[in-house]
């Protein structure tokens, strides 16, 4: 007990920074309320201080520029269209039919491409807490990805498993908002994971409320009360997991709130909400310099014997409008007559033999 | 009737003839067909692997100046207690040269005369055993860490006298094991550097709060150096970074190549302001930060600092941050309130900031904006300090008695970059290690995973190179072991995070049944039929037979 307890005060300490993936797994318009859970969420840590480059944000569907949104470049998390969680300084990672099963398996296993850039990464170390939260459609042990896939509880337990075995994390915060969600986090294994989900196997987490003029549903219920207690925390709080447990209860929820505690090492009553939604760094204050005494060497100029050509680069030509312009005209390949031509001329002749009597069609073949 | 009988036959055999044909053909087909391509991998040599022994050797000389007539043979001893780990000392006498060296007026001299007559090669160590008469060190020294592989040890007057060569090297013995301490490999070092496969258990504060700093071992690094000026229209800067990165940062990096490749780049951001209100302090007319409000600083400036999109390296910024006009001077106060000399603060696994104050450098009455010459040498002297504490070399005080000698122009003495590489090597030997088997462990568990060859090769590429850096260390190659250690984390990280090794991860059972049943149930219920049917038929001839 003692040997955990230390191990659980080490890993206190060990905390180096925050990262965060959020996933909007639903596409459509009347799923307007998983993109405005997942960017409010985007939001509040954003306030508490996490970086762009430390979240990985996923959105199946655009709903600011969606063709039905009557307030273009906008994402409303409220009624009375009080808060705009989409504002000016969204950096969404993945978008639009990126955010598939296989892609976001790869993002928490790291093994993408090598041409990926870094913003699409997760960039983890063995001493970073990631926040994972996930919204969307779900059942009894998956959660479906734009309409048309799934992903299963063991698919997502074994790629925590193989984060853990190469040390990509050092907490894992798990929080999921579908309906049956508590089915997601039963088959998970590896040590230092707390999961809390919005409802239990066999109960449907519900919509928050819709707003009239936009015509949807705009949060669902959970999400709905977990934004108003990370209001009331700023980067310096105390506020611990407990807390956070006690969000959203039957009499506001109507579905019953879960949470799993025991693969935690620590004690969830010792785990402040900015270790995983804020990023605090730790400083240290440098108390030694270096004597430099050498002088700044100058940098040579180029030099002056003509062999060392810089190399000029210039772009491939995008638009080859010499080409366009003094083309000839292409042979056009001979093409069968169109079907609408065939139709018609079928058409002709059967009303020519059905006029005229089969007999005459010997004189064709 | 005989026809009947005839073909009841031909539609026996016939029906035996598709059963048979189905097993003995079909079954072994589509099992081949469904298989799943899996190249083959040395399991068994990362069994031995996972085992990690790890012996690490270094060569120690000491070399005795003492005048008199004290002859020492050349022995070779083993110091057996530090497991994994064991020196191989030799002792001499000094040459004739080596005595003239030790001659130098001061230390530093000696140790640059010393260094000339003979170079160490990396991982190894000579200690110098000079007379209590020798005026090279001050009064209260009695060891000198010279700047390179060297170090100079003065024996006191009572360990001379009347003694055998045997008590003198008993006595010596202590000694030179605090020089080891100091210079090379410790038990610490090697445990907070395995600190990936066992669960560290911390000695002393000092060693949690230095291998939390440093990163983690990686290919490469991106450094980034910029400017951040809050405040264009009074301040004008200017700062030679390209000139100071050259001579100042580059020659570190150069030292530093064995151990990975660094790639620099510079910026000046304009009206980025900290993300904390600096208070004024009246008793010294000049603005403060606090060391608690300096962890809120970081978040919110390193929203604007770019990186390279390109690279997934670990990135090291250090700002360079010109206080505005309205809230010059700006002090930085440690927790009791005393100003820190560099003005400076660094995050571990991250980078460090400086506040540069320049409202020294003009009067109250000249017209804005101001253009500044920033003085480079006493900037990099900082940043420079701060880049040796995140890439992990330590800042651990010497036991009394000892005297470092500051480190040369390039900012890393070698014995620190034999340190570094030490570390360095066991870490990458420990995190390959650790890697293989993890995959070793999940392709075993997982069986539908398809192992391409170019994984295959890539791990076993891995294991040979690591079973090579684990030979070089026990011989106390440091150079070798280092490439070699670089090499199999490299081939490591790339088999494990293949791309083609998420595929067919999970299958649940029924949907194999879903597939299956639709294709093979319509097929076989026939043949089965048919073959109950022969059954039926041919039990009641037996049974007739029989009676």
């Amino acid at each position: 007990m003692k040997i955990l307890t230390l191990l659980g005060l080490l890993s206190a300490c060990f905390l180096a920074n925050s990262i965060n993936i959020e996933v909007c797994t639903s596409r459509f318009w009347f799923n307007y309320r998983h993109v405005a859970n997942t960017l409010s969420v985007y939001r509040s840590v954003k306030r508490l201080g996490i970086p762009d480059s430390h979240i990985v944000l996923m959105l199946a569907d655009d709903m600011a520029c969606n063709h039905r949104n009557p307030k273009p470049a906008t994402v409303f998390s409220h009624k009375n269209m009080e808060l705009n969680v989409y504002g000016d300084d969204v950096e969404v990672d993945y978008r639009g039919y990126e955010v598939t099963v296989e892609n976001f398996l790869r993002v928490l296993t790291g093994r993408l491409p090598p041409s990926t850039p870094r913003s699409k990464r997760l960039l983890s170390d063995d001493r970073s807490n990631i926040l994972i939260y996930l919204t969307g459609h779900g059942g009894n042990g998956f959660l479906k990805f734009q309409d048309s896939e799934e992903i299963s509880n063991v698919e997502l337990a074994d790629a925590f498993e193989q984060m853990w075995q190469k040390r990509r994390y050092n907490e894992l915060l798990f929080i999921i908002d579908t309906c049956q969600g508590a089915s997601m986090y039963e088959r998970f294994y590896s040590p230092n994971i707390m999961a809390l989900a919005s409802s239990q196997v066999g109960e449907d987490s519900l919509s928050h409320q819709p707003d009239l003029a936009i015509g949807v549903h705009l949060m669902d219920r959970y999400t709905f009360y977990m934004l108003e207690f990370l209001e009331d925390i700023h980067p310096a709080s105390k506020t611990n997991m407990n807390d956070l447990f006690k969000v959203c209860p039957k009499s506001q929820c109507v579905s019953t709130p879960g949470h799993r505690t025991d693969l935690f090492l620590r004690d969830p009553g010792s785990v402040l909400i900015t270790d995983f939604f804020g990023s605090v760094r730790k400083v240290e204050l440098t108390m030694d310099a270096i004597n430099l005494t050498d002088p700044i060497k100058q940098m040579e100029e180029n030099p002056v014997n003509g062999e060392e050509q810089k190399e000029v680069y210039s772009y491939a030509d995008q638009l080859p409008v010499s080409e366009i312009i003094h083309q000839k005209p292409k042979q056009k390949d001979w093409h069968p007559p169109d079907g609408f031509i065939l139709g018609l001329w079928t058409l002709i002749l059967l009303v020519f033999f059905k006029t005229y009597g089969i007999k005459h069609l010997k004189h064709i073949f | 009737m005989a026809i009947t009988e005839v073909e009841r036959r031909r539609g026996q055999l016939a029906a035996l003839s598709i059963a048979a044909v189905v097993i003995i053909v079909g079954v072994p087909l589509w099992w081949r067909t469904t298989e799943t391509y899996r190249a083959w991998l040395p399991v068994s040599q990362i069994k031995d692997l996972a085992k990690l022994q790890l012996h690490l050797s270094a060569d120690v000389e000491v070399v005795f100046a003492l005048d008199g007539d004290l002859l020492v043979q050349f022995i070779i001893l083993r110091l057996q207690n530090m497991k994994p780990a064991r020196y191989e000392t030799k002792y001499r006498t000094a040459t004739i040269m080596e005595e003239d060296a030790l001659k130098k007026p001061t230390a530093a001299e000696a140790d640059l005369s010393l260094h000339m007559l003979s170079e160490s090669p990396c991982g190894s160590l000579v200690v110098y055993v000079i007379p209590e008469s020798s005026s090279l060190l001050p009064e209260d020294v009695n060891v000198y860490i010279g700047q390179r592989r060297t170090a100079l040890v003065r024996i006191s007057a009572q360990m001379r006298v009347g003694k055998t060569l045997e008590q003198l090297l008993a006595q010596l013995e202590p000694r030179i094991k605090q020089v080891l301490q100091v210079m090379s490999f410790s038990h610490t070092d090697i445990t907070v550097a395995l600190s990936d496969r066992v669960r560290f258990r911390p000695g002393n504060k000092e060693s949690i709060a230095d291998s939390m700093r440093a990163f983690k071992s990686s290919p490469g690094y991106e450094i980034t150096f910029s400017l951040l000026n809050p405040d264009p229209k009074s301040h004008q800067l200017h700062w030679d970074i390209e000139g100071a990165v050259q001579t100042y940062i580059q020659p570190l990096l150069t030292k530093l190549s064995p151990l990975a490749n660094f790639s620099i780049d510079s910026q000046t951001l304009y009206y980025t302001m900290l993300g904390v209100t600096p208070r004024f302090d009246s008793s010294l007319e000049a603005y403060t930060l606090n060391a608690d409000s300096l962890a809120h600083v970081i978040n919110p400036v390193e929203a604007r600092l770019g990186s390279n999109a390109a690279s997934s390296n670990p990135v090291l910024n250090f700002l360079l941050y010109v206080p505005d006009i309205r809230h010059s001077p700006l002090y930085i106060h440690d927790h009791r309130k005393q100003e820190v000399p560099s003005n400076a603060f660094h995050s571990p696994r991250w980078g460090g900031i400086m506040v540069y104050n320049v409202n020294g450098f003009y009067g109250s009455e000249t017209e804005f904006p101001v253009h500044v010459n920033i003085n480079m040498a006493k900037v990099m002297g900082v940043f420079l300090a701060q880049l040796r504490l995140l890439l992990g070399v330590q800042s651990l005080s010497p036991p009394p008695g000892f005297l470092v000698a500051p480190c040369g122009s390039t900012g890393l003495a070698d014995w620190e970059l034999d340190r570094l590489m030490w570390s360095r090597s066991v870490e990458n030997i420990a995190t390959a290690t650790t890697t293989i088997t993890s995959l070793a462990q999940l392709l075993d568990q997982i069986g539908n995973i398809v192992i391409n060859d170019n994984i295959a090769q890539q791990v076993s590429s891995a294991v040979t190179s690591l079973q090579l850096a684990m030979a070089e260390l026990e011989v106390g190659n440091l150079g070798f072991a280092l490439q070699y250690s670089k090499e199999a984390i490299l081939a490591s990280e790339k088999a494990f995070f293949d791309p083609s090794l998420l595929h067919l991860l999970y299958f649940p059972d029924d949907q194999k049944f879903a597939i299956y049943i639709p294709l093979f149930l319509p097929m076989c219920v026939p043949i089965l039929l048919s073959m109950l049917k022969i059954v039926s038929e041919v039990r009641p001839l037996k049974v007739q037979i029989g009676l």
